[in-house]
This record gives C-alpha cells, sequence and structure tokens, in this order.
C-alpha cells in the first residue's frame, strides 16, 4: 500500500469517526437555534454531562458500556428538562444578548460544578475489552473502538432521520421548524414540543459526548473548549436543518483530520478560514433557508 | 558530609547567637508560587507536598528562634500576567525575602525580571526553560532543562540498535528544546530523523499525529508533551492504534511517564524508555527513607514525582541557606550560597548547582516501564552521572 | 426586538405636553452637561491610589479593563451588535504594542497609538466583512474572525511567542521621566489619564448627532432605513471606533504588565468583558465603571480563597441577573428608584 494511499485512508477513517461525533452532538442545537431562535451557546454541557455520566458509571461501578450509554442519553435529556423549563423557557424569542449571556453563565457554572465533582483532570475512558485494540480489515487493521464510532452513529444517524420523516412528533418538529406561528394556528402545542425537543437534542449531545469520550476528552473545560467547533457545525450546516449539519460536520471532521495529519503545525487555522469563507458566501450556510 | 557541617556550624553559632540574644524571634517569608487551579493543578499538588513535606520534617532543625513563613498562591496555570502580578504583589505587599516554586516555564520567565530589579532570590522548583536562569542572576534552578534530559534520550537510542525515529514534541518552548536536544544526540550518534512535527497545545486528540507515524513507519519515536492531561492523551492514542505491536519503540521524557500517572494506564507503558532525574521506583537509601516520610504523610495512593522533589529539593536548599547564615541574609549573600550549595543526600542521587549557570547537575537516568510488586513502575536501568545543562555549554552567554 | 429589558435613561417617553421649539432646545442641551456624579468614579480612582498603594498593579489592569467594557458598550449598548470576538482588537492592541517594545520601540504612548490605528484597522477590515449579516451569523462571524486571529497568533510564535507568551518588553519611561515602576503607580496614572481622555471621546460620541442615530438603528433598522439613514456604514464607524478603543485597553495592560500571550485573544476574554459589562448595565455608559471594579476585584479576592468555586458563583450571578435582573445594576438601582 502505498503511503499517499494509507495517508488517505487514515484521515477518511478519523475524519468519519470525528465527524459522527460532532453530528450527534450538535444536531440537536441546530433544532433548538432553528425552531426556538435560541442561542444556546451551553449546549456542550450536555455533551458534557453525558461523558461524566458515562466515565463515571463505567469505571467508578463498573456498569456495562452499553447500560452506560443508555444513561448518558437519558441523565443528560431529563437534566435538560429541567434547565428548559426553568430557565431557558423565559427567554424564548427574546433577546439575543440575554441568551448569549444565560448560556455563558451555565457554562461558567459548569466547569466550577465538573472541577469539584470530578476535579481537574480528564477523565479517562475505556471502551469495553471487545471494542478495544485493532480490527483486521484485510487490507490493513484499523483501531476498533473507532470503527464501532462509525457503525453507530451511522445507525444513530438513519435511526433519527427515519423518526423525524416518519412519525408525528417528527411531524411537529419539522412544522414548527418551517413556521412556527402555522403551527401554533393549526392546534400544535408548541410549548410541549419545545421542551421535548430540546430534551432530545440535549439526550443525543449526551450520547455524542459519551460515545466521542474517546476523541474529545471529558474534563472540566470542555463546553468552552469545543464550543467553536459545535457552532461552526451548525452555523455551516444552516439552523434548524437536520442533514445540513451532517455535511458539515462530515466535511468538518475531515477536513479537521486532514490539518492535523498533514499539516499539524497549523493548528485549527484552516478550518476557521473555510468556516469565515462558507458563512461569507452562504450566510444561512449550506442548507440554511432564506 | 559538608551540609552536616554546615549544619553542625549553624547550630553552634545559632547556640551562641542565642546565648547572646535570647529569644530574637526571626522570621524568614517565603513566597511559594505554584498551580493549585486549572489543568495544572495535579503538577502543583505534587510539588507543593515535596515543599510541605520537608517543611515539617526539618523544621525543628533551623537554628533556635528562626522561623520560616510560607506565603502560598496560586499563579492558576501558564498565565504569565497572573503569575507576574502575584509576584509583585508577594514582593511589595507581603514583603517577602525570597521566592520559590513555579510550575510553568513561561510564568518563570515573566517573574525573572522582577527578581533582578527588587533583588529577590528565586528558587526555581520546576520550570525547565532552558534559558530562564540567564534572565536575572537571583534566579536558580533546583529542576532540570530539556535539554538536560531529552539529549542523553537521544544518544542511547541512537547506540542501541534505533538507526530511524520520528520526534513530534508540544509546540512551545520547552518542546522545541526537547526537540533540539534529541535531535542532535540522536544524529551526533549515527541516528537519522525521518520526520519532526510540533502539536499545538490547543489539540488534544493526538489519533491523527500518531496514526501518521504508525504510517510513516519509524523504529522509534520520542515524544514530549507536558505532563498531565496531554501525556494521558497521549498515551490513549498510542493504545488504540496499536504502535507497539507495529514495532514502533516509544522514547520519551519522564513528564509523559510520570509516576503517579502509570497506575492509570493499564499495561499499555510497558516497555517504554524514558530518561528523567527521579523515579519513585530508585532504591537509592535516599529515595527509601523519602518515600517512608512521603507515605507516613500522606497515607493512600499519594505518588510522589519529579515536582515533589523539585519542591523537596528546593527547599533543602532553602533550609541549608537559612542555617548557614542563621536567618540573617542579604540577597546576594543568599545567592553565594546558592551557586555552591549541594546536596549528596538527595532522593535523585547527589545534586549540586553549577556556580556558572545556576542550573543544577544531576545524574540522569534511564529508565523502562516494568511490573514491580504487581505495579507498574519506572525502573532506572542506566545512569548517566552528573549531567551539566548542555545547552549552555553548547551556548556560551554573549 | 425585545429590550424592555434594557431600561435606557435617556429613552424614556416625551413628556406628554408638546415641547415650546425653547424648551426643547434646552432639554438637548442639558442632556450634553457633566452632571455632578459623573466627577465620582475619577474621585473614587483618585481615592484608591492614596489609600491602597499596595493594589497598583490590580488597579492598573482594572481601569485598562473598565476602557475594554466601555467599548465593548459602544458596539453592544448604543449599536446593538451583539459580539463574541470583541478581544479580537484588545489582543490586536495589546499584541501591536507589545511586539513594538520587543523589537527595540518601547516609547509608551506611540506604542499606544499604535495599538490603537491596528485595532481599529482589523475592526474595520472585519467590521466591512461581518456587519452585512445580523443575528446568529454575526454573533458566529465575529467569533470565527477572533478565533482567526487567535489560532494567526498562535502560529505567528516567531513574532508572538505562541504559546508561551511575548516575553521581554522593555518600555520606556513616559516622556522619558516616569518609569513603569514594580509598585505600579506610574502605571496606574497612566492607565487612569487614558481612560478619561478615552471616555470624554465616548461620552461626546454618545451625545453626538451619531450616537442618537446609532442609538436609532438599534431601535428600530428599517425605520432608520426608512428615513435614508446610511445605517451600514454608521455601524461600521462606530464598530471601528470601539475596535480602536478596544486595542487602547489591550496595549495599556501590555505596557502596565509587560507581558501578551494568547489568553488576549481568547473567547473567555470576549464572553469576560461582556459578563463584567451586563453586570454593571449595557448601554449607560457607566455601567463599565461598576461592573468591571466589582468583578475584578471580587474575583482577585475568591480566587485566593478558592478560584473554582468563583466560576460557580459568578456564572450564578450572570444567570441571576438575566432572570431578574436585566440592565444590570444600573438597571435594578433604576427600577429602585422608580
Amino acid at each position: 500500500m502505498s503511503n499517499t494511499f494509507a495517508a488517505f485512508v487514515s484521515i477518511g477513517f478519523h475524519g468519519l469517526a470525528f465527524a459522527m461525533v460532532l453530528y450527534l452532538i450538535s444536531v440537536g442545537l441546530s433544532v433548538t437555534m432553528g425552531m426556538m431562535g435560541f442561542v444556546n451557546l451551553a449546549h456542550g454541557v450536555f455533551a458534557m454531562l453525558g461523558g461524566y455520566v458515562l466515565t463515571s458509571l463505567m469505571s467508578r461501578m463498573g456498569v456495562p458500556f452499553g447500560l452506560a450509554l443508555i444513561a448518558a442519553f437519558l441523565a443528560t435529556a431529563l437534566g435538560s428538562l429541567i434547565l428548559e423549563r426553568l430557565l431557558y423557557r423565559r427567554l424564548y424569542g427574546g433577546d439575543e444578548l440575554d441568551q448569549v449571556l444565560l448560556t455563558m453563565g451555565l457554562i461558567f457554572m459548569s466547569v466550577a460544578a465538573a472541577t469539584y465533582v470530578w476535579g481537574p483532570l480528564q477523565q479517562p475512558m475505556h471502551p469495553p475489552r471487545w471494542l478495544s485494540g485493532q480490527l483486521d480489515f484485510g487490507f490493513r487493521s484499523f483501531p476498533g473502538y473507532r470503527s464501532f464510532l462509525i457503525l453507530c452513529g451511522a445507525g444513530l444517524v438513519i435511526g433519527l432521520w427515519l423518526g423525524l420523516e416518519r412519525t408525528r412528533f417528527g411531524m411537529k418538529v419539522r412544522a414548527a421548524v418551517d413556521n412556527l406561528r402555522m403551527a401554533q394556528s393549526v392546534g400544535i402545542n408548541t410549548s410541549r414540543l419545545f421542551a421535548l425537543t430540546f430534551a432530545l437534542g440535549s439526550g443525543l449531545a449526551g450520547l455524542g459526548g459519551a460515545l466521542g469520550a474517546d476523541l474529545l476528552a471529558i474534563n472540566p473545560s470542555y463546553a468552552l473548549d469545543n464550543l467553536v467547533y459545535f457552532l461552526i457545525v451548525v452555523a455551516v450546516g444552516g439552523l434548524g436543518s437536520i442533514r445540513g449539519p451532517f455535511i458539515a460536520a462530515v466535511l468538518i471532521g475531515i477536513a479537521d483530520t486532514g490539518f492535523k495529519y498533514l499539516l499539524p503545525e497549523l493548528g485549527a487555522f484552516f478550518i476557521y478560514a473555510l468556516t469565515m469563507a462558507l458563512l461569507l458566501w452562504r450566510p444561512r450556510g449550506l442548507f440554511g433557508r432564506a | 558530609m559538608l551540609q552536616q557541617k554546615i549544619a553542625g556550624l549553624a547550630l553552634a553559632a545559632a547556640a551562641l547567637g542565642a546565648l547572646a540574644m535570647p529569644a530574637a524571634a526571626q522570621t524568614v517569608k517565603i513566597g511559594f508560587i505554584d498551580t493549585y487551579s486549572g489543568p495544572f493543578a495535579q503538577a502543583g499538588d505534587e510539588l507543593d507536598k515535596g515543599v510541605k513535606l520537608y517543611i515539617k520534617e526539618h523544621e525543628k532543625d533551623l537554628p533556635p528562634g528562626v522561623k520560616i513563613e510560607l506565603v502560598t498562591r496560586d499563579d492558576t496555570g501558564p498565565n504569565p500576567d497572573v503569575a507576574k502580578r502575584v509576584a509583585q504583589e508577594l514582593i511589595t505587599r507581603d514583603h517577602v525575602q525570597l521566592l520559590a516554586g513555579e510550575i510553568a516555564s513561561p510564568n518563570a520567565a515573566a517573574i525573572a525580571p522582577l527578581t533582578a530589579e527588587a533583588k529577590i532570590p528565586f528558587v526555581i522548583m520546576n520550570a525547565a526553560g532552558v534559558n530562564i536562569p540567564r534572565i536575572s542572576p537571583y534566579v536558580v534552578r533546583v529542576s532540570f532543562t530539556l535539554w538536560q534530559i531529552s539529549l542523553p534520550m537521544g544518544q542511547w537510542a541512537a547506540k542501541n540498535g534505533f538507526k530511524k525515529a520520528y520526534v513530534a514534541v508540544s509546540d512551545f518552548i520547552p518542546g522545541h528544546d526537547a526537540e533540539a536536544a534529541f535531535t542532535k544526540g540522536f544524529t551526533d550518534n549515527g541516528g537519522e530523523i525521518i520526520g519532526t512535527t510540533r502539536i499545538p497545545l490547543s489539540q488534544l486528540d493526538f489519533t491523527p499525529i500518531l496514526q501518521r507515524i504508525k504510517d510513516a513507519k519509524p523504529q522509534a519515536v520520542f515524544i514530549f508533551v507536558p505532563a498531565g492531561k496531554y501525556a494521558t492523551a497521549v498515551m490513549k492514542a498510542w493504545a488504540d492504534l496499536g504502535l507497539k505491536d507495529a514495532g514502533i519503540q516509544l522514547v520519551t521524557t519522564q513528564d509523559v511517564m510520570l509516576d503517579e500517572e502509570l497506575p492509570n494506564m493499564g499495561d499499555i507503558p510497558l516497555g517504554i524508555v524514558s530518561a528523567g532525574n527521579y523515579s519513585s521506583a530508585a532504591t537509592r537509601p535516599q529515595n527509601k527513607a523519602f518515600l517512608s516520610a512521603w507515605n507516613q504523610a500522606y497515607t493512600e495512593k499519594a505518588i510522589p514525582d519529579m515536582f515533589s522533589v523539585g519542591g523537596w529539593d528546593g527547599m533543602a536548599a532553602i533550609f541549608d541557606m537559612i542555617k548557614a547564615t542563621k536567618g540573617k541574609f542579604t540577597p546576594d549573600e543568599a545567592m553565594n550560597f546558592f551557586k555552591t550549595w549541594k546536596n549528596p543526600e538527595s532522593p535523585r542521587g547527589p545534586i549540586a548547582i553549577d556556580p556558572e549557570t545556576r542550573d543544577i547537575i544531576q545524574n540522569i537516568y534511564l529508565r523502562r516501564v516494568e511490573k514491580v510488586d504487581g505495579r507498574l513502575a519506572n525502573v532506572e536501568f542506566e545512569t548517566i552521572p552528573q549531567v551539566k545543562d548542555p545547552w549552555k555549554e553548547l551556548n556560551p552567554p554573549k | 426586538m425585545a429590550t424592555e429589558g434594557l431600561v435606557r435613561p435617556r429613552l424614556k417617553p416625551a413628556p406628554r405636553a408638546p415641547l415650546a421649539p425653547q424648551q426643547a432646545i434646552d432639554a438637548f442641551a442639558r442632556r450634553h452637561r457633566y452632571r455632578w456624579w459623573e466627577a465620582l468614579p475619577w474621585a473614587a480612582a483618585i481615592a484608591a491610589y492614596v489609600l491602597f498603594p499596595s493594589y497598583l498593579p490590580l488597579g492598573a489592569q482594572i481601569l485598562a479593563t473598565i476602557l475594554f467594557a466601555l467599548s465593548a458598550d459602544l458596539v453592544l449598548g448604543y449599536a446593538g451588535i451583539v459580539t463574541l470576538g470583541h478581544a479580537a482588537f484588545f489582543g490586536t492592541g495589546a499584541y501591536t504594542a507589545g511586539i513594538l517594545a520587543v523589537h527595540g520601540w518601547g516609547e509608551p504612548i506611540t506604542g499606544l497609538l499604535a495599538g490603537t490605528a491596528a485595532a481599529a484597522l482589523i475592526g474595520f477590515v472585519s467590521g466591512w466583512i461581518v456587519l452585512r449579516t445580523t443575528g446568529l451569523t454575526l454573533l458566529m462571524q465575529t467569533l470565527v474572525v477572533a478565533t482567526l486571529l487567535y489560532e494567526a497568533a498562535n502560529k505567528a510564535s516567531w513574532l508572538t511567542g505562541g504559546d508561551d507568551g511575548l516575553q521581554g518588553m522593555e518600555v520606556w519611561p513616559i516622556f522619558g521621566q516616569f518609569r513603569f515602576d514594580m509598585f505600579g503607580r506610574t502605571g496606574y496614572l497612566y492607565c487612569l489619564a487614558v481612560l478619561f481622555l478615552c471616555w470624554l471621546f465616548a461620552r461626546h460620541i454618545v451625545y453626538s448627532p451619531f450616537g442618537r442615530s446609532l442609538t436609532g438603528i438599534r431601535e428600530n433598522v428599517r425605520r432608520m432605513h426608512a428615513i435614508g439613514a446610511p445605517v451600514r456604514r454608521r455601524r461600521l464607524i462606530i464598530y471601528t471606533i470601539a475596535a480602536g478603543l478596544a486595542g487602547t485597553a489591550g496595549a495599556l495592560i501590555a505596557q502596565t504588565t509587560g507581558f501578551v500571550g494568547l489568553s488576549f485573544l481568547n473567547l473567555e476574554r470576549s464572553g469576560g468583558v461582556l459578563i463584567m459589562l451586563i453586570i454593571g448595565g449595557v448601554g449607560r455608559l457607566y455601567g463599565a465603571f461598576i461592573g468591571v471594579p466589582l468583578y475584578m476585584i471580587a474575583q482577585n479576592r475568591f480566587s485566593e480563597i478558592e478560584p473554582v468555586y468563583w466560576y460557580f458563583w459568578i456564572g450564578l450571578l450572570m444567570v441571576l441577573v438575566v432572570v431578574f435582573a436585566r440592565g444590570g445594576i444600573l438597571g435594578l438601582s433604576e427600577r429602585l428608584r422608580q
């Protein structure tokens, strides 16, 4: 296998794994921003929470991986639901500045709370034995956990898309994103819809944070460190879009991995330059509506 | 021996002094700057433990009537502006006579000019940036430089059958030092560097770069990243990508193989070779004595590492100076004492300050990760005695 | 726009009875006049110099940060541009002054002016690009501009020192006379003088017809378009001015602390200045004078005790401000008075 080809395969593989994590975390953000018009900078807090739930359950209580994943989803969904009812709801349709402040405040609190509970160090994530090590695919071997990540991510994405296409809940969500007033006037209980969507989106972020604890290390400043990545995926994908962020996540994931592999010295500079260019070209993102 | 002599003299002198001036309480104020918050708090904690342990064990040895007061401040991690302000406040508000501590090199470099202006001796207990003692004549360092550690690592690798190596370091001054030193040691002894990468500190996922190294198929790879979360992340990616099974030898510095981190790494690090100035697994009697004091003070799982020993030896230097001067010293007297300070009884072996550079002369050990009594440990297998900082010899002051 | 939370003192509805032309003229003229309480912050700053001589280094940083928050107020409070990238200009000013001082030009006043000019230039160019959009996209673009600069500074380590920060600045005495001493006396007075001049300038802008038209743009963009105001150009002008002032603040901190690092450009810096401003009160010109000292003194006290908890309480405070005390401390005191 030639070196160029090996590099190509490596970048594609790791980029795709990263993209899955980015998408799972960001899709909920896209929907809350698009549907409720809410600038939720604290979205990463939910991903971090999912990661902490998973790593604590697995390493401190010996809970099996699969169960810990479900717990991560449920815990973040529930936690976000409480925050939504208590705080977020007050600011729907309000001033962007207030939303920015509220969610920045939540980020700060999460940094302190996570340090208090889990300490300043990052949480080690040990995948189950059957996923650690290398998987031999014949022509070359790949890390087992990341292969699982890609498959699992793909499954979740397909499930999510089908769910939004085929179910009644999905129809309501799409209706509310398209035209909130119309949706209200045809009798959709948007307050409940918001809460459920918010919880689902945050739960997915928690799941993404848990699955991706290996790539985006779980530590107290997680929400702050990765905020720009999540926002970029949403902004490039287009607010309120479900599929846009997927394309954006794949683009960003592969480009980011590629730069880190080929030109690590340049850091994330190109990613931001690329984002800037995309946003100038299409201010509403690749799939945003005008 | 010398130390004992000085201590004896000091005791005798102190006894005389005590007769002449009964109960003249003399307090030496030391400003101790360490990292207690942020991602480097773990290293700061190890340093703090080393310092406090030395004080606890040796407070009774101070000359009668002399006390020390440690004024502790947090620099919050590599934030030179905070560190500098904290040092400024210690000097102008708390009127400390000595400064000590400092984990991060940029912080120490920001504090150094102040020590020259205020004439306050500054005992650096970790910060390893190679040229810091040149910034101010009031700086003395008891830790190490990355040149001192990485150059022997490069020499060892080249002499032990590795011909092609890849170098990957964090993109900041200590990383650049490690890269240059390893490269020199390795190529001077016939090795060839097939690739060099500097990784931004903002990047915590090392998979892409380790995958690239794996694809490049070197015989050995030299990695330097800061201790703590970076080191953990490197080992994680190292294991995931199976570089060991691909027959690549990892050689590194003690920062990546911290003693207290080893228990969290599973069996991954077995066989990794690193260079360093201290391993808690060392079997010297001085280290055994140190460990038993440590275990008594900090039960549980606390394991001392290079930071703790830096703190311990730094306090030893300060205590010896106080004993020699009975707690009354001018900044220049203190510096003159530090410049010729020696300690044959350090847990890391015999150490001495080089009067020319105010940096430390010490043994550098090559260590391999092995299982000892069911626990992973950095087992010393080769000693390079009394290494001076090579950079200062290669780059004499202008 | 739902901005009712941000009560603005000078935007109260006009009295019922129509004003006679002369009265109206008087009312407008009065608005420009200095009121007695506007001297309070300056009196306090001078008193602090006398009373707390060992806290002057912190005091100088507070004064410079007030200027930074004041510049953010012009963008946020007067032009209504929500930005997450204001640190871009602060950092540009700091690096410009710092790099000059490292490379042999340590004259502080010209360094300060160079920092201001460089930041204003970056403000003009980036503003020209990003002010085409509004809302979320604008927010993202300001964030990306700052992040790009951060990465650029990180990469150009031969110039900026990268992650290690810019070391070895040598700032010359002011007017060749007053050395920057270790006790921070010179630094404090220097920051105070610069802040005072910049405040006069900002006050002048805010009360000028240009300033009023900005308020109009913030309150109702469509109407301003309809009456033919050059909306985009005016927003660009205030953005550039505010960027310049943020650059001045950055250069001040660089010169008084003798250090510039990447943290001057990061998201925490951009977010932090918003927080301080909002705690004091947005769109009032004086919010910065209340929010910044409160925040920084509390941070200094708390972080000596337990820095980790400090972040928790400041986060909680922000949440409470948004939920219960929109308009910050000044807004709260106005409501209490009513």
